[in-house]
């Protein structure tokens, strides 16, 4: 039987994506892309929630992880005869193969957990503000080699030609999966231990919890749906590599803060939120209609808006929207009750 | 193959031991020590390291460009610069800085970061990607020739002034009142407060001194650069930050040390890599950056011992 509080924390975000989804298909083509985008956006805050909510360490190199992720599925899945046209000097292996869409997004989300064990083995070891410049150098480092290595990937070109399989309902499906995984996590004795650590370092290493181990896992598994997530992304829009760079950071980071960084419902609405917001103003940047005029904002207004709203929500509550809980039915619950309480003879 | 390498490794080691590399390594360490104390000294008293150091400089940038554009004079131009930054500081401190004073590390550097993007985003809007340019001190860009060096005067200005810098904060730091609440406040900002420290005012005077060495960077970072767009001065705050972090953050002089470090490593590094390898400049930069951090997770110059884990 699921409980109570099963249901609405895994529930509540899944409803909120289904929702999202389906509000989506009632939409014109062109209004269908923002409804995609913020999808893809809930997977990436998703995955970077499985780390930064759980462990309590910030980290502002996951985007390396969509990265690597974007470039492998990118890379793979071209038509081989289209290659050369913007990749000519892959290596041979990647210059000679083709994959399908299902394959392709699962190798983005292998690279993306390997390239996170790998460097979660050193980095973990590190805290407080160490931790943090430590994966701004990784973002650093990762966004320098795809930019110029030019026998993995496109370096400065623009991923074109790209199959665009990331349609409603493969991003809904994307999306729906990485929230399925970041519930069992959170649920499982490793999620369990790694909040431990979190709420109290210093008692969670007295009852024998590793917080090397299980912050590593974490890493890992968070690498492995940001990858994913990058896969998605790189289906979804002609990208390039500074479409995977600071600013793809900051608005993530921007989205897992404003919806509330320790929860899973946090991590939905802020995205889902975020990325409303960011459409409306979008399409305000295109001139948008309001009770009959037409009202312009300049291009740009929309990074002005968020970062605004994000250092208003770390001002006033820096719980983030959701006050970093999961969804519950409790409050609800317990209003109930005494009345029913009441009616017993 | 082994002798290849040994003789690209002596290529490597001649080139970086180029007097002329020095140089310029070192005029890039003194501008980025600067940086460094700014945002060591905000740190140190505040506990909060500010990510949006770069766009106070960025907006400094901008205010010397529109002074050059107009045909100023350069000592409007700096005056308005100085202005601009310090006008911006006090804002930002007042808005940003004050009401999250006693949350977690985390969170208020989430929030510079968000700070950063707004200035960012705000100088995209009104001067457009492209930026504007700033002429008015080219002719510091010039070099002159001593003992066969090609040292840019710029070089020169930069070390003198970083040197004058530093020795007027000691000066401050050691021998004024101001000085003395502030270091009592970086040592334990609670208990200065008990005793007397204001606590308002040692804060908003260590974010204007951090201020004034922005715009003192801004200076001279357009003199070298002279193209100042919205991204001005970012990738060096990124550097910086890691420098600082490198170099321990919980005391001032590790602090500068560090950055200093890490712009002269930047400087040596890309003076001596081979051209087909400069392009991986920040690769190899934040390789080492991570590979100390592994070695002295407290800091490169801090001694053993005595350092304090507060984050």
């Amino acid at each position: 039987m699921i409980g109570s509080r099963t249901l609405a924390e895994l529930g509540g975000p899944v409803a909120l994506v289904v929702g999202a989804a389906l509000l989506g298909t009632t939409v014109s083509r062109s209004t269908e892309i923002y409804f995609i985008s913020a999808l893809v956006a809930v997977s990436m805050v998703v995955a970077l929630y499985v780390f930064v909510g759980n462990s309590g360490v910030l980290s502002f190199g996951h985007i390396s992880f969509v990265a690597v992720g974007a470039w492998a599925a990118g890379v793979l899945s071209v038509p081989a005869q289209e290659k050369p046209a913007f990749m000519p000097y892959l290596f041979g292996f990647l210059r000679d193969r083709t994959v399908g869409n299902v394959p392709s997004l699962l190798v983005a989300g292998l690279v993306g957990a390997a390239l996170a064990l790998l460097v979660g083995l050193a980095l973990m070891r590190l805290s407080g503000l160490a931790a943090g410049i430590a994966t701004f150098a990784v973002l650093e480092i990762t966004n320098n080699i795809l930019r110029y290595y030019e026998k993995i990937g496109p370096g400065l070109n623009t991923f074109s030609s790209v199959p665009e399989t990331t349609d409603l309902r493969q991003a809904t499906l994307g999306a729906l999966a990485i929230i399925c995984a970041a519930f069992a996590y959170q649920r499982s004795r490793f999620g369990r231990k790694l909040r431990a650590t979190r709420e109290d370092p210093a008692a969670a290493r007295a009852v024998g919890i590793s917080i090397y181990r299980q912050r590593l896992v974490a890493f890992t598994l968070s690498g492995f749906l940001a990858g994913l997530a990058g896969g998605l992304y790189v289906h979804f829009l002609p990208i390039n590599v500074d479409s995977l760079s600071l600013e793809l950071t900051f608005i993530t980071l921007a989205m897992l803060v404003i919806g509330g960084v320790t929860s899973l419902w946090g991590a939905v609405v802020g995205a889902l939120a975020v990325s409303a917001l960011d459409s409306v103003l979008a399409n305000a940047e295109n001139g948008l209609d309001v009770l009959g005029r037409t009202l312009e904002v300049p291009a740009g207004t929309r990074i002005v808006v968020v970062s605004m709203l994000m250092a208003l929500v770390l001002i006033v509550r820096p719980g983030g929207l959701t006050g970093g809980r999961e969804l519950s039915f409790d409050p609800l619950v317990r209003r109930l009750r005494p009345r029913a309480a009441e009616g017993r003879p | 193959m082994s002798t290849l390498l040994a003789s690209g490794l002596t290529d490597f080691l001649r080139d970086a031991r180029d007097l002329q590399v020095q140089v310029d390594a070192i005029g890039l360490g003194a501008i980025f020590a600067l940086m460094a104390v700014g945002i060591g000294l905000v740190f140190g008293v505040l506990r909060l390291v500010n990510f949006a150091y770069g766009q106070l400089i960025m907006a400094g940038g901008f205010a010397l460009a529109f002074a050059s554009e107009r045909g100023w004079h350069v000592g409007v131009g700096i005056a308005l610069c100085v202005a601009v930054v310090l006008a911006l500081s006090l804002a930002m401190e007042r808005a940003v800085f004050r009401p999250l004073r006693g949350q977690s590390p985390a969170v208020m550097l989430t929030a510079t970061f968000a700070v950063a993007f707004l200035l960012q985003s705000i100088a995209l809007l009104w001067f457009g990607p492209l930026g504007k340019t700033a002429t008015s001190l080219a002719q510091l860009n010039r070099p002159v020739s001593v003992a066969g060096l090609e040292i840019r005067k710029i070089t020169v200005v930069a070390i003198l002034t970083a040197a004058v810098c530093l020795a007027l904060l000691v000066v401050l730091l050691s021998r004024t009142s101001i000085g003395l609440h502030m270091r009592a406040a970086a040592m334990d900002f609670q208990t200065a407060r008990l005793v007397g420290v204001r606590a308002n005012m040692v804060s908003a005077v260590a974010v204007l001194i951090a201020g004034l060495l922005a715009a003192v960077v801004a200076v001279l970072l357009t003199v070298q650069f002279p193209t100042v767009t919205p991204t001005f001065a970012l990738r060096e705050t990124i550097l910086v930050l890691a420098g600082v972090v490198v170099g321990g953050m919980t005391r001032l002089v590790p602090a500068t040390l560090g950055g200093f470090a890490i712009g002269y490593v930047s400087g040596v590094l890309g003076g001596a890599l081979p051209t087909g390898q400069s392009q991986y400049l920040p690769s190899f930069v934040f390789g080492l950056v991570i590979l100390v951090l592994l070695l002295r997770p407290g800091g490169l110059f801090t001694r053993g011992g005595q350092v304090v884990e507060r984050v």
